[in-house]
């Protein structure tokens, strides 16, 4: 059983909280003190942003915090060593990098995910490489155990759905709405509905994000999901945070309520 | 066995190790959508008649192939001719692209079109079909190319397109496409993105090159009537490179006819500051495809620099690649200062004022026609006309217009 499956376990029901934050931003020596201040304040597993120069799928609010990291030098060395740190002190908080392919290939597939492993990340999220790209990538995954997390849409047929389901491991990632990371439009209903059709075709448990930005929303679409990711939302908590002190603070009254109104499901 | 290559993509949009599919979960649904309606149209009769009849009636197809003899006696080698798409209605080949994808956007019953652009050619000729059909047109447009390419702007807000400014990454091109793409997911259900170039996911490096496969197919008939036979050389400038891929990709299995790809060497290779993906980049992935990428030594995408807005992009459509991996095509470089001397030599030579674009093609084709003799031809791709670079050029050359 992989580190995320045996997290999930663990949870016994209880909802999942993915807080997304991009390596390196605000300032790349507070991105391990936050995963921290994340896991202290709930968080069951970090996502952390491989900055990119063309995230073509992020909105402006990770597209700027992916700028900002990458002109701080902030690239993906960097991001596997702070993981690295983070699991000096952390050997229990499953961590997924998500980011675009062209950083990875350029390190290699066979480098990367060998450091990758080395670091203690558990699973990779790229947004350009779908399952019919990734034979290459997942024949090397699949030697460390690390998990390839995909996407499912609400534009993915029903036949992609059963072919990405299976190819999938550790969740499934459902897009909440059609646009990009932190749009406004979500409509619960019909993820409720959507996730609810999806669990026909896994046993794996199903994350809901992109526009999930507070307590409300977040419980909202978690009515069938076992997990939610946060991202845009929380990193626009963290823009102004100047040093830990006040990431500290912004981390914990955004990510508190989220948990709170979670467990209460 | 020799190598086929009129076959690619392969039904998984690959041409060898290059292209493929590399778009966002939420785009697979529209691009399947697009590559069977393309299937479909492809073959279909009658609208091959319409593209045709568009391309005869709107962009004034065919273009002349044109024999330029004072550049060839400058010269003293091979014959120069020029395939004049400079000629067509808004002044390059972007047009056949885009009169065959709102065709498209037509049949599929699209609303509304998007588009990015770099140095307007593209945006104009979305604007210009977009109009013609009466759809919406959103135009991304990087803001420093915004800056830089005003008259084009201009003419598309006239043309009654919407352009946006980008204010992400580097503000240009490749950050335009970006933001397209991101519209995109936004809006799949009634939205037609057309793209400018061969590159992006499957169906558009093939869609692409197919809408201004023209181009070749005219230079076949027009060198039999007017050589006597096919040329010995096609020369044609590359950024993403539609142009010559549809000067290309008629003669790719006549392997006599050698092809050559001019990348925009910029400030010199050696400086860095160039857009030269092939001679220059790595392999990778970008904007759908993989595809030969300028990238730094962590995967970043790095700016480019060319004295040609159209040639300033970090990568390449897929089957360039393809066909330089597999040498069937070979790909150099020109820079910039061999450009402008280009630009000013054809244009006081022959009277005809290239696009800077093009001006590199022009620049490569007078030093091959040199190592040439005179019982062999050289067709030139004179992809655009140069009007849109009179202010670039007086810039450089000090000279306010």
């Amino acid at each position: 059983m992989s580190f995320i499956d045996q997290k999930f376990n663990s949870l016994a029901g209880k909802k999942a909280l993915i807080p997304f934050m991009t390596a390196g931003f605000p300032k790349p020596d507070m991105t391990v003190p936050m995963m921290h201040y994340l896991v202290e304040n709930g968080a069951d597993i970090i996502e952390l942003g491989m900055p990119f120069s063309d995230p073509m799928a992020d909105g402006p609010v990770i597209q700027k915090a992916s700028e900002k990291a990458i002109q701080q030098g902030v690239n993906l060395v960097q991001t596997l060593q702070m993981v690295s740190q983070f699991r000096q002190d952390n050997q229990h908080t499953p961590v997924v990098l998500m980011g675009y392919l062209n950083p990875v290939e350029s390190m290699g597939y066979e480098k990367f995910v060998n450091s990758a492993a080395g670091a203690g990340v558990n699973g990779v999220l790229l947004v350009d490489s779908p399952p019919e790209e990734s034979a290459e990538l997942q024949s090397h995954l699949k030697k460390h155990q690390l998990e390839q997390i995909f996407l499912v849409a609400p534009t993915t047929s029903e036949a992609r759905k059963k072919f990405i389901c299976q190819q999938a491991g550790g969740f499934i990632y459902y897009v909440a709405l059609k646009g990009v990371t932190g749009a406004a439009d979500l409509n619960p209903e019909i993820v409720n509905q959507e996730i609810k059709q999806l669990k026909q075709y896994t046993a794996l448990p199903i994350a809901v994000g992109f526009g999930v930005k507070d307590a409300a929303s977040a419980v909202a679409v978690a009515a069938q999901a076992d997990a939610v990711v946060i991202g845009s939302a929380l990193i626009q908590q963290l823009l102004g945070c100047q040093d830990k002190h006040s990431a500290k603070k912004a981390i914990s009254d955004f990510m508190r309520p989220i948990r709170l109104a979670l467990d209460s499901l | 066995m020799t190598q086929k290559f009129d076959n690619l993509p392969d039904e998984t949009g690959h041409f060898g190790r290059f292209g493929g599919n590399f778009a966002a979960e939420t785009l697979f649904h529209c691009l399947e959508e697009l590559k069977a309606a393309y299937k479909k149209l492809k073959t279909d009769a009658d609208f091959q008649q319409q593209f045709q009849r568009d391309l005869a009636e709107f962009v004034g197809r065919p273009s002349p192939l044109y024999h330029a003899e004072r550049l060839t006696k400058q010269q003293q080698g091979a014959q120069i001719w020029l395939k004049r798409e400079d000629l067509n209605h808004t002044g390059a080949h972007k047009i056949n692209n885009t009169v065959g994808q709102i065709l498209l956007a037509k049949a599929m019953g699209k609303k509304r079109i998007i588009a990015e652009t770099g140095a307007g050619q593209h945006g104009v000729a979305t604007a210009t079909v977009a109009a013609r059909m009466g759809l919406d047109c959103v135009v991304y447009m990087g803001a420093v190319d915004i800056e830089r390419q005003a008259i084009n702007v201009y003419r598309m807000k006239l043309l009654g397109a919407e352009v946006r400014s980008v204010q992400s990454g580097s503000q240009t091109l490749k950050d335009a496409l970006n933001e397209a793409m991101r519209d995109w997911v936004a809006h799949v259900d009634d939205t037609f993105y057309i793209i400018g170039t061969v590159a992006g996911p499957a169906p558009y490096p093939e869609m692409v090159r197919d809408f201004n496969s023209v181009i070749g197919q005219e230079v076949r008939k027009q060198s039999l009537e007017q050589i006597g036979r096919f040329p010995d050389a096609l020369v044609a400038c590359v950024g993403g490179g539609s142009n010559a891929m549809g000067l290309f990709h008629p003669f790719i299995e006549d392997q006599k006819v050698r092809m050559y790809g001019v990348e925009a060497g910029g400030k010199g290779l050696e400086t860095g500051q160039h857009a030269a993906s092939i001679n220059a980049g790595k392999v990778g992935v970008l904007h759908g495809n993989r595809t030969y990428v300028m990238s730094d030594d962590s995967g970043q995408v790095t700016e480019t620099h060319s004295i040609s807005a159209g040639l300033d992009y970090p990568g390449v459509g897929p089957e360039h690649a393809y066909l330089n991996d597999t040498g069937r095509a070979r790909y150099v470089t020109i820079n910039d200062d061999e450009a402008l001397a280009a630009f000013h030599n054809l244009t006081r030579k022959e009277g005809i004022m290239p696009a800077l674009e093009s001006a590199h093609a022009i620049a490569y084709g007078l030093k091959l026609a040199k190592t040439m003799s005179p019982e062999q031809h050289i067709v030139i791709n004179l992809s655009g006309r140069g009007d849109k670079d009179v202010h670039t050029v007086a810039n450089i050359e000090g000279v306010s217009v």
